[in-house]
């Protein structure tokens, strides 16, 4: 077996967005917030993912704006690095070499080029100590740079970002941790400590979750454990330090938050209501209640006009004034567990699973979006622990998408479990299902695989469902004889197997046949009849899933055991037609092709094998692909074919295997060749809703627009014969970069008259065809003001120019020509506009 | 420790009354505490919080309000009267009446020149003070509406008045009044009703800080006659307000039984302009604080659950420590249950009548910890209604139960009781000798044959009973000087001391055969809660308000060995933290080197043969004691026996029979017999 290092396992779609604060931009137009190992710009008005910051290689652990430029943004990660990006553009400008995981980060205008991290002590990494130090910038024009000036300010703090905070533009920090605030004043260099009780007589727990500062005042937020939020005051004493307490939350306050010019102070918890206190005036106060769920981070953005608010289920909501929830940046909900396993929705092709409690969710992960949220349960959902509620355990679709079966269950404590079987038909109308019948207490037991009968041309849709109770039924949608109503599920037949607790079932490609396990023992029907067809068995150890073989194979029934067996029938003979040892904990096939999917876990780690059941060779095989078992996956399919040429790669042609690791990512795999696909796309995406509409840029649209027009034509035919000219890297950045973060020119101008020579160099052959090149790069400089300017133009204008280049050159400096070609253009391109109008 | 059979009685239903005002004087750190019967009571806060002085009250003598000027003491109430309190003889010295309707408030200026009082009738009178007594002067201009609260500025040129719905400042020299801070009402229903400024607080910078009955503590800038700021406080009324002396931080007493703390605090470091902001909530109540002060180190609050807290202010005590405890002052801190040993009666003091209970019996045996059947059930022998408007200050009972004898501020009355079988007849003896007359502590000698009444300037009265009449003997003086009224007597089992201990921390020892002062026991410097002389060795124990203990020897007129002992290494620190005094000492006859003692929520046995603790050692280790076995045992004891097991404790002593009387009132039953508390919305109900 061979490592393919073409096809590597990324994140892609479904990352967590609450993981760190959100930052909302001076503008209060974008939205960044760290996402994996990337940082995600959101437009506040649109909810759109606009670009992603890439190039960390680790977690993103924080994300900050720059005080003294608010175009710019630092992230930190636990890669060791700090890296200042131009968000408006997404391009990375520097990188600062730390060389320890980093925590946290924070900053403030009167620190000019200090950032401040938190970083695992060093003695120890096993110990769980961080400390608080102060990193002094370089001042360098490398892109890459390493610092080397660190201080360690606090040691011993938390690592929880909102564990810190500096006070009035960075007089004091306030820093908690357990029962303890420490608050250091950088003027005095002094850092007074105060402590208090663990528990206070009537049993709340003091402990310290989190802090603010107010913006002006000498004043202190803190939250803590037991809902309470403390005004510290007078905290430059040892002694005479007073605090007053506020008290709405009944469950830890976790975010807490001063609005800009500190009139209000924002706090948020598990009830998922946001409370605005007013500051010197506390018994009033507003709330926001019902965002769906705990509140886990609060920002305000620099005017104070939007709050944001990231909430424990993948969400951030931004809310105007906090009256209104303007935009819901919503990703993909992720509880504890996915009890409906992964599902692909055949008609939207979302990844279905459990959403918020009692829904499924709809997710796109094309489009790397939420599309809608589907109340299974209808019931209202109470924030509270310990409280057992309905819950969605499992879902299936049939092959068309038009049906959908969900089960939902109870078990109250020393109740007996109470289970539905809902049973949902797409209206086409209202473009969402529609609950058709519920079944309640479908099975005495809990309900333990579910399926449709994936068979196109049946007139009947039928499911089946297995039990703990012994027993599988079929249930068929039939008109009612006695009603007007439309056709509704009943149950067709009951079936069972020498009293044995039925595990999983099902049905072949067509339809024809149905497979159940019963522990050992593998029973094959046939849903037309109900009769039981044949009996397969490989004892030792229960069936812990099947799979038919689609297209070619679908003679083949695959199953695997608990005892680390996969097996392999051929039903046409009734006989094992091969068997190998591996202990496969998930067992998948792909809907649009023969290929089956298992994955293996061997000592921690997750194997995958790709493979044909025809075929003794697997197609293509990972090992370690995570760690820890990996229990569900999907096969989605893809929404245009790849062709792919390599063979090992074939097998994701026309689907994506996505699968959730032990630690609830959603993984999937990528070829080689769609990643400089998806590279290439991004570089290209060019935002450009920052040009106000201005009758200039009516005009100016209008003619680019024709330009564009222009240029597909041209493109079409003269993309070999003329490819664009394919600057050097030291042009293109030259160009692309905002002028404002650019190195002096005095820097520049050697690199820029190097890259000038290189090409001559290179194509000494071609030197006609270069002179071409370079005439045309330089042109790309002058036009840099109008980038807009498209290329369509160019070829002919490049060989015009050249050639009057070339007649000028003996006579003309290069600055005059280069000025005389720009005007000639520009009058050009204006002319024509007037003329064609 | 010593095995008893305890009767536990708790059929006295003691209840205190509410607390209506305290008074703080910071120059001799007494706290002046006004209670709903009118009673006055005066805590020493030098000396561990000791209740120097109890004057009783009198029928429809509410006191509203107290004002210390000096240390003279006045208060006022509803009856319309000033009345300034004799400290020294613990009685009313005169009462002003001053002819405008109640008295609501009563304020002096910071001179100490002048006294104001607010009244029903909406004026505001001003008194002059002088030495022997105080002379009206004028009125300010009379207003609408009652004076509910008065607040000198402390240069003594102004007032602020709280009225209804509004705040008048008047200018005291003209008696014009300058300004009208009108108060908003409260919202929704209580609009309609007018808004009562219940306090009022007026500082030096011309801030004035109200409180009122919407809810709301304001803040307003006294020279333009501005609202400041507005602090919805609750959502019932704001009882009382105080300010600290140095004007930095000023409390405010709620309805809700909260006390919230207002600071005068800096916005930023460095900054000059303060400003007053909501800082903590204290809530050591059940129901309304009526009265606050704010001393140096702590917040003092009392209301209608009758107990006196004095919550100190953590950022001006040192942590930690003994002042850094919070303090709940319940009972009062001298005995109101007189034990006739021999007899087996109980006598209970009420303000307005006496009880008489008999114990009961049993004949049980049982093990230790068992509650033994109950033979015949404690029984109520006779409850003695008082004459007069003046409530009971003191009574006694004999230790043959045959002589029963009360006090009010005005007069003696001694009854004989004569037991036939059940019945019990009681006569009034007439033709008290005159010397009887003001007195305030009673004490029966041990034979019953004379009674020792403590009266004015320090001196005891001896009067002689006998089967018809009563004779007056002599009067027991000393000549230290001290006119402080002698609140401890304990004469001896055999009948030839007598102890006595005034507030003035002395004790002074007389021979009652000789009928002159023996010795004077040398002056320590906290006061004697509990004084008694050992019936054999004639020694003189004394428990002081520090929780110290001496032992002195009457014969060798010195301290005796063993209080050398204890003062050379110290008291237990976990003793010296207790917070409430030992009020009764006894002696167990069957084991003389046994001290009985008790507080609040212990009883004690010092046994003296035994080592004395260790700081280091365990002090309350009665229980641990039990389980080791009979070796160890003997070595981790030490002479501090301590037993927890009853709580709330009025009175421990031992009968002739070796029984112990324990006699517990706890708090919860004190609680439960208080009116309802004002509605509170609590969370999850």
């Amino acid at each position: 077996m061979v490592e393919h290092a073409d096809i590597r396992v990324v994140h892609r779609g479904g990352s967590i967005i609450n993981f760190r604060q959100p930052v909302v931009t001076n503008d209060s137009r974008f939205l960044l917030c760290a996402s994996g190992e990337c940082v995600k710009v959101f437009s506040t008005s649109t909810e759109e993912c606009i670009h992603n910051l890439q190039g960390h290689t680790d977690l993103v652990t924080g994300v900050l704006l720059r005080p003294s430029n608010h175009l710019q943004v630092y992230s930190c990660s636990a890669d060791g690095t700090v890296r200042l990006w131009d968000f408006t553009d997404g391009i990375l400008i520097k990188t600062y070499v730390i060389g320890y995981p980093i925590c946290s980060l924070y900053a403030s205008a009167k620190h000019e080029g200090v950032i401040f991290i938190i970083t695992p002590k060093l003695t120890d990494k096993r110990s769980e100590l961080f400390q608080l130090v102060a990193v002094h910038l370089p001042q360098s024009g490398d892109q890459l740079v390493e610092t080397r000036e660190l201080s360690a300010v606090l040691s011993n703090v938390s690592s929880k970002p909102a564990a810190t905070a500096f006070g009035q533009g960075g007089e004091y920090l306030a820093s908690v941790k357990g029962l303890q605030m420490e608050v250091y004043f950088f003027r005095k260099e002094k850092s007074y400590t105060f402590s208090l009780k663990e528990d206070n007589k009537k049993g709340g727990r003091n402990t310290f979750t989190c802090v603010a500062c107010h913006p002006k005042d000498d004043c202190i937020a803190t939250g803590h454990e037991d809902g309470k939020i403390r005004l510290w005051r007078n905290f430059n004493h040892k002694k005479e330090y007073t605090y007053s307490t506020l008290h709405w939350h009944h469950s830890a306050v976790s975010s807490l938050c001063f609005t800009p010019e500190g009139t209000n102070l924002l706090s948020g918890g598990v009830e998922s209501v946001l409370v605005q206190w007013r500051y010197n005036q506390e018994s009033q106060r507003d709330f926001l209640p019902r965002l769906g769920a705990a509140i886990t981070h609060i920002a305000v953005s620099p005017d104070g006009a939007l709050f944001c608010t990231s909430h424990s289920d993948n969400k951030i909501s931004i809310i105007q004034s906090c009256v209104k929830v303007s935009a819901v940046i919503q990703g993909l909900v992720k509880g504890e567990s996915v009890k409906t396993d992964l599902i692909v929705d055949p008609r939207s092709k979302a990844l279905v699973l459990n959403g918020k409690p009692g829904h499924l969710q709809f997710y796109s992960l094309h489009r790397d979006k939420l599309l809608y949220n589907l109340d299974i349960v209808q019931q209202e959902y109470i924030h509270e622990l310990g409280l057992d509620q309905f819950e969605v355990v499992k879902a299936a679709f049939d092959a068309s998408g038009s049906c959908l079966a969900t089960v939902e269950e109870r078990q109250q404590k020393g109740a007996e479990l109470e289970i539905n079987l809902k049973l949902w038909a797409f209206d086409e109308q209202t473009q969402s299902f529609v609950l058709n019948t519920t079944i309640s207490t479908p099975h005495d037991a809990r309900i333990t695989a579910m399926c449709f009968r994936h068979d196109a041309d049946c007139q009947t849709t039928m499911l089946v469902s297995t039990s703990q109770d012994g027993h599988f039924k079929a249930w068929q949608l039939a008109a009612a004889a006695h009603t007007e109503e439309g056709p509704s599920w009943s149950c067709d037949f009951v079936g069972a197997y020498h009293s044995l607790v039925p595990k999983c079932c099902c049905f072949s490609a067509d339809g024809s046949l149905l497979a159940v396990s019963f522990q050992e023992v593998v029973t094959v029907w046939s849903p037309a009849s109900w009769e039981l067809l044949t009996t397969l068995s490989q004892p030792p150890g229960a069936i812990r899933d099947l799979c038919f073989g689609r297209l070619s194979c679908s003679k083949y029934l695959l199953g695997t055991t608990d005892s680390s067996l996969l097996c392999c029938w051929n039903l046409l003979t009734c006989s094992l037609e091969w068997s190998t040892s591996m202990d496969v904990s998930l067992l998948l096939s792909d809907p649009l092709s023969e290929n089956m999917v298992a994955f293996c876990c061997e000592s921690g780690c997750t194997d995958l094998f790709v493979f044909k059941p025809s075929e003794p060779r697997p197609l293509f095989s990972q090992k370690a692909v995570c760690s820890g078992r990996v229990t569900h996956a999907v096969f989605a399919p893809r929404e245009e074919m790849l062709e792919s040429c390599e063979e090992s790669s074939q097998w994701l042609n026309r689907s994506q295997l996505y699968f959730l690791t032990q630690h609830m990512d959603l993984m999937t795999f990528i070829t080689k060749v769609e990643e400089d696909r998806l590279m290439a796309s991004s570089k290209q995406l060019v935002i450009d809703d920052s040009v106000a509409m201005t009758p200039f840029y009516l005009l100016l649209g209008k003619h680019r627009q024709e330009q564009q027009e222009d240029q597909d034509a041209v493109s079409s035919q003269s993309s070999e014969r003329a490819p664009l000219p394919h600057s050097s890297v030291a042009i293109k950045e030259l160009l692309q970069t905002p002028a404002h973060v650019l190195p002096s020119t005095t820097f520049l101008c050697s690199m820029f008259l190097q890259s000038l020579l290189i090409p001559v160099t290179d194509n000494r052959e071609e030197k006609k065809h270069a002179e071409e090149e370079m005439e045309s790069e330089k042109e790309e400089e002058d036009s840099s003001e109008e980038e807009m300017e498209s290329s369509a133009s160019r070829p002919e204008q490049a060989s015009g120019s050249g050639l009057a280049a070339e007649l000028a050159a003996p006579t003309l400096t290069k600055a005059q020509s280069r000025e005389l070609r720009r005007l000639k253009k520009v009058d050009h391109s204006w002319l024509s506009e007037l003329l064609d109008s | 420790m010593g095995e008893f059979t305890v009767h536990r009685v708790r059929f006295f239903d003691y209840m205190p009354s509410a607390i209506r005002a305290v008074a703080f004087n910071p120059r001799t750190e007494r706290l002046a505490v006004a209670r709903a019967d009118g009673a006055v009571e005066v805590f020493n806060f030098n000396d561990n919080y000791f209740q120097e002085k109890v004057i009783p009250g009198q029928d429809g003598r509410a006191v509203e309000a107290l004002c210390w000027v000096g240390r003279r003491l006045f208060g006022a109430g509803l009856n319309g009267v000033i009345t300034e309190y004799d400290l020294e003889n613990l009685r009313p010295r005169y009462t002003v009446e001053a002819y405008g309707g109640p008295i609501w408030t009563i304020s002096c200026n910071s001179q100490g020149t002048h006294l104001a009082v607010g009244c029903e009738d909406g004026t505001v009178k001003m008194f002059e003070i002088l030495q022997e007594r105080i002379q009206f002067q004028k009125n300010l201009d009379r207003m609408k509406g009652r004076i509910i609260s008065l607040s000198w500025h402390p240069s003594g040129a102004r007032i602020a008045a709280g009225m209804m719905d509004m705040i008048r400042i008047f200018d005291v020299e003209s008696g014009a009044a300058t300004h009208r801070l009108l108060v908003e009402r409260g919202m929704g229903v209580s609009r309609s009703t007018e808004v009562v400024v219940w306090g009022v607080v007026f500082l030096s910078d011309s801030t004035i800080i109200s409180g009122d009955s919407a809810g709301k503590v304001q803040i307003w800038d006294g020279s333009t006659g501005t609202l400041v700021k507005t602090h919805l406080v609750t959502k019932w009324d704001v009882l009382a307000l105080s300010v600290s002396q140095d004007e930095s931080s000023v409390i405010a007493g709620t309805s809700e039984g909260t006390v919230v703390q207002f600071q005068f605090i800096s916005a930023t470091v460095g900054q000059q302009d303060k400003d007053w902001v909501r800082t903590r909530t204290f809530k050591n109540h059940s129901h309304d604080v009526r009265a606050l002060a704010h001393t140096d180190t702590a917040v003092v609050s009392g209301g209608m659950d009758t107990q006196l807290v004095v919550r100190p202010l953590l950022d001006k005590v040192e942590k930690n420590t003994q002042e850094s405890a919070l303090r709940k002052i319940a009972f009062p801190h001298r005995s109101l249950v007189c034990c006739a040993k021999k007899a087996g009666l109980l006598l209970f003091q009420f303000s307005d009548h006496l009880e008489l209970w008999r114990l009961g019996e049993s004949d049980g045996q049982g093990t230790p910890g068992d509650s033994l059947p109950v033979k015949r059930k404690p029984e109520k022998v006779m409850e003695l209604k008082r004459r007069g408007e003046d409530h009971i200050c003191c009574s006694a009972l004999s230790p043959c139960g045959g002589w029963l004898s009360y006090s009010t501020v005005s007069s003696v009355r001694l009854y004989r009781l004569q037991h036939d079988n059940n019945n019990i007849s009681i006569n009034k003896m007439s033709k008290l000798p005159k010397e009887l007359r003001s007195v305030h502590q009673l004490c029966f000698s041990s034979d019953s044959s004379k009674l020792f009444a403590s009266s004015s300037q320090s001196s005891v009265v001896v009067v002689a009973l006998s089967q018809l009449e009563c004779k007056y003997l002599h009067t027991l003086k000393h000549k230290s000087g001290s006119r402080q009224p002698v609140h401890l007597l304990s004469p001896s089992e055999d009948g030839k001391w007598l102890a006595t201990a005034n507030t003035d921390c002395e004790i002074h020892v007389y021979n009652l055969h000789k009928m002159k002062l023996h010795c004077t026991v040398p002056v320590y410097g906290s006061c004697p809660t509990a004084i008694a002389i050992h019936p054999t060795t004639s020694h003189l124990i004394s428990v002081h308000a520090d929780q110290q203990i001496f032992e002195f020897s009457l014969l060798q007129k010195e301290y005796t060995e063993w209080s050398r002992k204890l003062q050379k290494q110290g008291l237990h620190p976990l003793w010296l933290q207790r917070d409430t005094p030992v009020t009764h000492v006894t002696f167990n006859p069957a084991n003389p080197e046994h001290i009985i003692l008790h507080d609040t929520f212990m009883f004690c046995i010092i046994d003296q043969s035994l080592p004395l603790p260790e700081t280091k050692t365990v002090l309350y280790n009665q229980l641990t004691l039990r389980s080791l076995p009979v070796a160890e045992r003997i070595r981790q004891s030490h002479a501090f026996k301590i037993c927890k097991s009853f709580q709330h404790l009025l009175c421990v002593s031992l009968m002739e029979d070796r029984s112990l009387v324990v006699v517990e009132r706890p708090l919860l039953d004190i609680m439960a017999q208080l009116p309802a508390p004002v509605r509170q919305k609590k969370f999850a109900t």
